[in-house]
């Protein structure tokens, strides 16, 4: 199928392009949009893969939620344009190296891996990814640490409270 | 013709997509017609009434006004999202009615479903995904237009956006644990769907037992849609026009057709999830599809009339009789094709009762202060969402063990 293989070039693509964006831009709006875009592919190479649910999700929680709220607060303070600053020496000569140190490596393990079948099949959702599977595999199999990540978050909330509370 | 039978998907889907796309856009356009009509008449007006008969042109002379307007941008406003804002909001908010099913899904032509655009299997939470979406057309176009009353605006409404939204979703899940789905189509007519009766008389629509939920969804999905009496956005005594206020001509439209094209989505989902969709309320039986037929013939015999008595002007009574014709041929329809034209009739009916509620709240009620807005959605409106979906969940328990 070639068409499944554009989608996702496009798609990888516009995630790349976005990647880059939110680390180029100036404004922190538009790395904030950068971002959105990022997401937006990322849930249609989600959908390719053949799990809506996930790619629904994704696009309602991160780009829906969390970075409306990202975007709101940059407006809220209204941030002002970043300042550049020059390469810094370590990032030269180290973080460079590494970072394509990282990219080999995780391309010569994309090269040696199994080819995915996924894809190939046009995005017929696999039993595994339906709702109803994946709801059942949350508040069944793992409700203990599904319940255990919602404590930690509630407190990781009531913690900002703390800290945001002006003195009385 | 080979063509079509070889890709039955894509012309059908593309006819599909066209048809759609006019018939929401004509709406549109009149859904301004009617609500400047109802609200005249709530105040003893008479509404647009010279562009045509009864103002019936008057959509197409603001349309073509709109697109001759000069285009102002602000020199100092950030010109790619300024673009880019209400073009977000226009495309999403078309994107998400092309998610609604208005008919029976099993009804099919060259093997295709009829009415839906697209009915995906995750059609509610990918539709809350798109209008989740929708918060970033307002929020840049207050941002980029580098002023303080937009920006004012613009964050207004995303905190409004934002916090409504929590109460919208929640207060669907009690019906999603009817329905057991979350495919739209499914939740009108499929097993845990809406079709029968309560002792034979009352349609078992999810609104009788989700009668807490509806009223959560009814004042979120207004305050969603940033309509009076939510319309805190567009405040003009406090923010001028809100975050819309440096954007004219047409792209000031696009802002405008988004947000009628977002109440019609919002109608259209309390018409699935609440209202049997496009189920009858009599269950569906043949006779019925003479209610549109009279209905038709009566306003066609209304329009007739006028044209003897109320109109002068011979350009009015000649358009008048093109709109005699309409509901003629509309009448003709729905006695001839009855499976096709009644699903869509009583959906259509659904909706249009919405929209005049969304029109008669605007004629009626004040708007909110920004305090009580804030209160009234935190305090009030999601410990309810939130009740309705506790109890909904016990009682389903309880019936289901």
């Amino acid at each position: 199928m070639i068409v499944p293989l554009i989608v996702f070039f496009a798609c990888a693509l516009l995630a790349v392009v976005g990647a880059v964006l939110l680390i180029l831009a100036h404004e922190p709006i538009h790395s904030a949009l950068s971002l959105v875009l990022v997401m937006v592919a990322l849930a249609i190479l989600y959908l390719l893969l053949g799990a809506p649910f996930v790619a629904a999700i994704q696009i309602l929680v991160y780009a829906g939620a969390i970075m409306v709220l990202f975007v709101f607060v940059i407006m809220l303070l209204n941030a002002g344009v970043e300042e550049r600053t020059d390469w810094s020496k370590i990032g030269k000569w180290v973080g460079l190296p590494l970072g394509f140190l990282l990219l080999l490596e995780i391309a010569h393990w994309l090269y040696h891996s199994e080819p995915g079948t996924a894809i190939a099949n046009g995005g017929g959702a696999p039993p595994a990814a339906s709702t109803f599977a994946l709801s059942t595999a949350i508040f069944r199999q793992y409700l203990f640490p599904f319940e255990a990540t919602s404590i930690l978050i509630l407190i990781a909330i009531l913690g900002a409270l703390v800290l945001a509370r002006k003195d009385q | 013709m080979e063509f079509i039978s070889q890709h039955p998907v894509l012309v059908v889907s593309l006819v599909k997509i066209a048809l759609t796309l006019f018939v929401v856009m004509t709406a549109l356009a009149y859904l301004t017609w009617f609500e400047r009509k109802v609200v005249a008449r709530m105040q003893s007006r008479w509404g647009p009434y010279y562009v045509g008969a009864h103002g019936l042109l008057q959509p197409l002379a603001d349309g073509v006004k709109f697109l001759f307007k000069e285009d102002v941008t602000p020199p100092s406003s950030d010109i790619v999202t300024y673009i880019l804002a209400p073009f977000l909001a226009l495309v999403l908010a078309l994107t998400a009615i092309a998610l609604i099913p208005i008919g029976p899904t099993d009804v099919l032509l060259l093997g295709q479903p009829v009415f839906a655009v697209s009915n995906v299997n995750i059609g509610l939470i990918l539709l809350f995904a798109i209008t989740s979406l929708g918060v970033y057309g307002v929020a840049l176009a207050g941002w980029s237009s580098n002023s303080k009353y937009p920006l004012m605006g613009g964050l207004r409404s995303s905190a409004q956006m934002i916090s409504y939204e929590v109460s919208l979703t929640l207060s669907v899940v009690g019906v999603l644990l009817l329905a057991g789905t979350l495919n739209l189509g499914d939740i009108v007519s499929g097993p845990g769907g809406q079709t029968g009766y309560w002792l034979h008389f009352i349609p078992r629509w999810n609104v009788f037992p989700q009668i807490v939920g509806f009223f959560c969804y009814l004042t979120a999905a207004i305050a969603e849609t940033n309509r009076v009496p939510f319309d805190l956005p567009e405040a003009e005594t406090e923010l001028v026009a809100g975050f819309h206020t440096e954007y004219s001509s047409f792209k000031f439209a696009m802002f405008f057709m988004a947000e009628y094209a977002n109440m019609i989505t919002v109608s259209c989902l309390a018409t699935i999830l609440f209202f049997g969709g496009w189920l009858s309320p009599f269950g569906g039986h043949e006779w019925e599809k003479f209610i549109p037929v009279a209905i038709f013939l009566a306003l066609a015999a209304y329009c007739l009339y006028s044209i003897g008595t109320d109109l002068e002007a011979i350009l009015h009574k000649l358009q008048f009789t093109i709109v005699v014709g309409i509901f003629l041929v509309l009448a003709a329809v729905c006695f001839f094709f009855p499976q096709y034209a009644m699903p869509p009739f009583w959906f259509i009916l659904k909706i249009a009762v919405f929209m005049f509620f969304y029109v008669w709240a605007r004629g009626t009620l004040p708007r909110f202060r920004y305090d009580q807005l804030m209160s009234f959605g935190w305090k009030l409106l999601l410990p309810a969402a939130l009740a309705n979906l506790v109890v909904t969940a016990v009682v389903w328990l309880v019936m289901h063990p």
